[in-house]
Order: structure tokens, then C-alpha cells, then sequence
């Protein structure tokens, strides 16, 4: 087998797929397990679109500290 | 926080660049009738000389629907999505309205200068990026102009999470900075000649199958960062809020953005099958194209499952109906590449109709009827008023959707005609049949075509004529309002 740069070029892709791949599978376990053990709850994050007037209340409030601008007008 | 009563959100840019959509929206789809009207009767190719023909119309085509129409209207919704998901209005910076205005301008006489430089053929000859390296760099400075614009309402946002969409608008941000740069590296030919070439003039400094390599990287992901992930993010947005239902799921929605970002930027060599860059690549491209049918499905079927329990809102909300049309859409057109990607297949479909029709049953049904949905739906909401004519909409939504099965179909069956035709060969060996057998078989498809383009361009018209009126005659709304869009 003849290892020029094209061939290895083509083993690291194929090892880098494989690696993305576990990745994404990772991911959906990640997201499902945090749920469970009651960590996160990412649906709530879809109400983030129906409530989004800009005086409704943040699904996850940023505080006041560490908005990088100042509040004017108040 | 909610301390500040007077606090509202601020759309004139949003206006300024739905303005924009529209006006590039027309000119560009104007100028793709009277290509597709050319491949059909070709004498309209003399009617104005050089400035006339097919060569010259057809960049101005592609660049003014890519780069004027999608991307005002990727702008239009940001400035519209961007405040009401970061729950920040843009009212509450002024150096970032300054920055979104001065971005306006030099995107709209930057845009508009470009595509009058294409029409006096002054081009760099590479699809989708023919704009000579002037306008490159003032493509970069609008790009980054709109990263800051992007950045900077992030930064002073109230809502701490970033909803799905604007990871869309992130991704359609990095990727395309990337993409462009990358693809677009050139030398005035004045430079490389020691001074017997243009100035204005380039050439890419890759060449032969680098080249071409790094172009259909580029095309490929322009289709991705530009026609896929901010539509997406658009229909996130709007879909949920015109009926009232949050995302089915959005942890789908999570996963599919990865998938999306891993999958889509190792499929580009699939315009390359048969070709001469290396084997693995190609099988690369075509593998990686066929695995991206999970991340769109996912997106699209995410969706049409937001809407589970609300079918009723599909007959009598014609933007639900639009909405809907354009998910369908994005599923018929990410299952065809990846059907077109596989390289039996395409060794049929390679240079053939078939590819402009799996383009326009793309960018027909799903970008310009999302873009079109998110304007009808941000209308009421900049202009205070009521949408002017629902019976209009219904009439254009019909004509549309007649038209976009009407150009798809028939460049289906040209397009395989014509694959079949160019490869028959008769029991010698010897090809059965000249181009120009192709052409004239090929003549009753190219007209069909044609007329599907004059009837999406009046619906293009009935469209603004709506937006227009909405604008100056629509019934007054004393308030905003919360989810279905009303309409007279
Ligand atoms: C009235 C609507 C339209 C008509 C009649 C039309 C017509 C055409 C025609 C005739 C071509 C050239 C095909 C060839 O060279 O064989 C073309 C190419 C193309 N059009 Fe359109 N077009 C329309 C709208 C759009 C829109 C809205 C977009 C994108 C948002 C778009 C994107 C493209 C692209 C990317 C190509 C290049 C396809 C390729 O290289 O295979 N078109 N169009």
C-alpha cells in the first residue's frame, strides 16, 4: 500500500468522520441525559419565540451586572 | 428590567432591507424569465446587443437573487428576529444603528454597482463569484459591518439564551465569511504580467483541480450558509410564532444545527464526481451527501411536527400554508441532491437541466416562500398595519406553487432526456444522436419553463403590490399583534 499525501489525506478524513460522528452521538446523549437527571430543560427554550416582547420576562434572565451596556432612562 | 414603558423595538432597518428584498427580488427573477425565455427562442439574445445576451444576464441572475435578494432578506429578518428573541431593541444602542445604517448604504450602491459592472462584463469568471475584487472587499467590509451588528445586539442582550435561530444567523455569519474569503483569493492580472494585464481584472491563485476544489467547497456551502441555515433560522422563528406552537422539539432542533454544521461542509465535491480530483473525495461527496438527508429531515420534519394538532390553521392561514409549502419544499429538494449526488446518477444529471431544476425546486419553493412568508408576517407588525389582501395572497400563493412545479417538472424531463440522449450509443458504439438533436427535443420544456417564470414573477409582483398597500392603505392596528397575522 502506498502511503503518499493523498492517501493519508484520505485516512485522516475517514478517521476525522468517524471521530465527528461519536461526537453528534455523544451530543444526543448529552442532551437527553441532562434532561433526565433533571439538569437542563431545553424545551422550555422554544418559548423563548412566542414570548418576545421586550418587556416579557427572559426564559434565562441575564443579570443586570453583566449586561455590557448601561441601563438609561430608567 | 421591564422598567422602561416607552421601550420598543426598532424596525427601521428591518424596513430598509425588506425594501431592498423586494426591489433585488424583482430584478433578479426578472432577469431569470428572460434567460429562461432565451434558452427557448433564442433571438432574445439579440435584442440589446452585448448587454442582452444569455453570458451576460446570467450572472446578474445568480449574483443579484444570491447576493441581493436572499441576503437583504437574511438581513431584513435578522434585524426583525434578532431584537425580539435577545428581547433587546436595536433603539437601545446608537452606535449599533449607526453601524446597521452604514452598513445599508454600502450594501445597497455596492450591490448596485456591482451587478451594473457584471452587465458591462467586467467579471472574474468563477460561478457565484464573478465580482471582481473591489467589490470583494466591500463585500467583506459589509460582512463585517453586519458580524458587528450581529455581535454587539448579542452582547447587550436580556434574554440570556441564545434561541435556535440565532445560532442560524451565527452559523450563516462565520460560514460564509469563510467561504468567501477563502474562494476569492486573486491577483490582478496587472500584477502577474508584469504590467501587461488589468488591474480590475484577476485570477484566482488556485488553479486547475485546487481550483476547482476550492470553488465547489465554496458553492456548494454558498447553498448551505446562504440558502439552507438562515432560512432555517427564519422558519424557526416564524413558523412557531404565526401559530402560536413552540418548536416540536428543540432538542431536534440542536441536533440537526450540529448535524447541519458537521455533514454539509464535506459534500461540495459531489459537483465534482467524474472529474479529476482524487477518488476518495468524490466518494467522500457523495457519502457525505446522501447522510445530509438526516439534518434537514430533521429540521423539516421539526416543523410540520410544530404544527401536530393545528392542521386547521393550514387552511385558513395562508401564511401558515406558504410556511408549510416551503418545509415540503426543503424536504423535496434534500432528498433530490443527495439522489443526484450518487454517482450513477449523476453521471446522468451532470450538465444537464435537471441540476437548474433541483436549484429552483430549492430556492423557488423554499427560499423566496420563506423570505416571502417572513414578510408577510413582520409587515403588520413595522407598519402597524393590517395585511391589505388575503384573497391576494391565497391568488399568489396558488400561481406560485402552479409555477414552481411547472419549472420543476419540466426540467426534470429535459433533464433526463437530455442525459440519455447525450450517452446513447448504437450497437457500433457510436453516439446516436448530435447536441443539436438534444436541443430541439429539449425546445417544448425550455418554453414551459419560461412561462412558469413569467407566472412566479407576477406572483413576485402580486406580492409586493400587497406589501406596498399593506404600507400605505392597510387597516390601522392600535397594537402589535401576538401570533396570527391579520389580514383584510
Ligand atoms: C422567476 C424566477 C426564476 C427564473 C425564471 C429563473 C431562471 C433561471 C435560468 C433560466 C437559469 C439558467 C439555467 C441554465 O443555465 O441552464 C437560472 C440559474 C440559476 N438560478 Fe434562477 N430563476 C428564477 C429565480 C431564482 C431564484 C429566486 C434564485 C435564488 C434565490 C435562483 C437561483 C439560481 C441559481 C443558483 C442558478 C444557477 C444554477 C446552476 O448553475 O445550475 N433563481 N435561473
Amino acid at each position: 500500500m502506498d502511503m503518499d499525501l493523498r492517501n493519508l489525506q484520505g485516512y485522516a478524513s475517514f478517521a476525522m468522520s468517524i471521530f465527528l460522528v461519536v461526537m453528534l452521538y455523544w451530543y444526543i446523549i448529552h442532551l437527553y441525559r441532562s434532561e433526565k437527571k433533571g439538569e437542563r430543560d431545553y424545551e422550555k427554550y422554544g418559548k423563548i419565540a412566542l414570548d418576545d416582547e421586550v418587556t416579557s420576562t427572559p426564559v434565562e434572565d441575564k443579570p443586570a451586572s453583566e449586561r455590557e451596556y448601561k441601563e438609561e432612562n430608567k | 428590567m421591564q422598567s422602561n414603558a416607552a421601550l420598543e423595538y426598532d424596525y427601521s432597518l428591518s424596513k430598509k432591507f425588506t425594501f431592498l428584498t423586494i426591489l433585488f427580488g424583482f430584478l433578479g427573477m426578472l432577469v431569470g424569465t428572460i434567460i429562461a425565455a432565451q434558452m427557448a427562442f433564442p433571438e432574445l439574445n439579440y435584442l440589446l446587443g452585448e448587454y442582452g445576451t444569455f453570458s451576460r444576464l446570467r450572472p446578474i441572475h445568480t449574483n443579484t437573487v444570491v447576493f441581493g435578494f436572499t441576503v437583504s432578506g437574511i438581513f431584513a429578518t435578522w434585524y426583525y428576529i434578532g431584537q425580539r428573541v435577545l428581547k433587546v431593541s436595536m433603539a437601545e444602542s446608537k452606535f449599533l444603528m449607526f453601524i446597521g445604517n452604514l452598513m445599508f448604504w454600502l450594501y445597497f450602491v455596492g450591490a448596485l454597482l456591482a451587478t451594473i459592472s457584471l452587465l458591462f462584463g467586467v467579471s472574474s469568471s468563477k460561478e457565484y463569484a464573478q465580482y471582481e475584487w473591489p467589490f470583494d472587499l466591500v463585500v467583506v467590509v459589509v460582512w463585517v459591518l453586519w458580524g458587528v451588528s450581529v455581535m454587539g445586539l448579542i452582547g447587550i442582550r436580556r434574554e440570556k439564551a441564545l434561541y435556535i435561530s440565532v445560532w442560524y444567523y451565527l452559523a450563516c455569519f462565520l460560514g460564509i465569511a469563510m467561504l468567501y474569503l477563502f474562494n476569492n483569493m486573486a491577483i490582478p492580472t496587472y500584477f502577474a504580467t508584469e504590467g501587461l494585464g488589468n488591474i480590475l481584472h484577476s485570477v484566482s491563485m488556485y488553479s486547475g483541480t485546487n481550483d476547482a476544489l476550492v470553488q465547489w467547497w465554496y458553492g456548494h456551502n454558498a447553498v448551505a450558509f446562504g440558502f439552507t441555515v438562515p432560512i432555517v433560522g427564519m422558519i424557526y422563528y416564524f413558523l412557531p410564532k404565526e401559530s402560536g406552537q413552540a418548536i416540536y422539539s428543540y432538542k431536534l432542533s440542536l441536533l440537526s444545527f450540529w448535524g447541519l454544521m458537521f455533514v454539509y461542509l464535506w459534500a461540495g465535491s459531489h459537483h465534482l464526481l467524474w472529474s479529476t480530483v482524487p477518488d476518495w473525495m468524490q466518494t467522500m461527496g457523495s457519502a457525505f451527501s446522501v447522510v445530509l438527508i438526516l439534518p434537514s429531515w430533521g429540521s423539516a420534519i421539526n416543523m410540520l411536527l410544530t404544527m401536530k394538532g393545528e392542521w386547521n390553521q393550514l387552511t385558513d392561514n395562508p401564511l401558515i400554508k406558504f410556511m408549510v409549502l416551503a418545509s415540503t419544499f426543503y424536504m423535496l429538494s434534500t432528498i433530490e441532491g443527495p439522489i443526484q449526488a450518487i454517482r450513477s446518477v449523476n453521471a446522468i444529471a451532470h450538465f444537464t437541466d435537471w441540476i437548474p431544476g433541483h436549484v429552483h425546486d430549492g430556492v423557488l419553493g423554499w427560499v423566496v416562500f420563506m423570505i416571502m412568508a417572513a414578510i408577510f408576517h413582520m409587515a403588520p407588525r413595522m407598519f402597524r398595519r393590517e395585511i391589505y389582501s388575503k384573497k391576494l395572497m391565497e391568488a399568489q400563493f396558488w400561481l406560485q406553487t402552479i409555477a414552481v412545479v411547472l419549472y420543476f417538472t419540466s426540467m426534470w424531463i429535459a433533464g433526463i432526456t437530455q442525459g440519455m440522449m447525450w450517452r446513447a450509443v448504437d450497437e457500433y458504439g457510436n453516439l446516436m444522436y448530435s447536441f443539436i438533436d438534444t436541443v430541439t427535443v429539449l425546445h417544448p420544456y425550455y418554453a414551459i419553463r419560461a412561462l412558469s417564470g413569467v407566472m412566479y414573477l407576477v406572483g413576485f409582483l402580486m406580492f409586493a403590490y400587497n406589501i406596498y398597500k399593506t404600507m400605505t392603505s392597510g387597516r390601522q392596528l392600535s397594537e402589535e399583534p401576538q401570533f396570527r397575522t391579520p389580514m383584510a
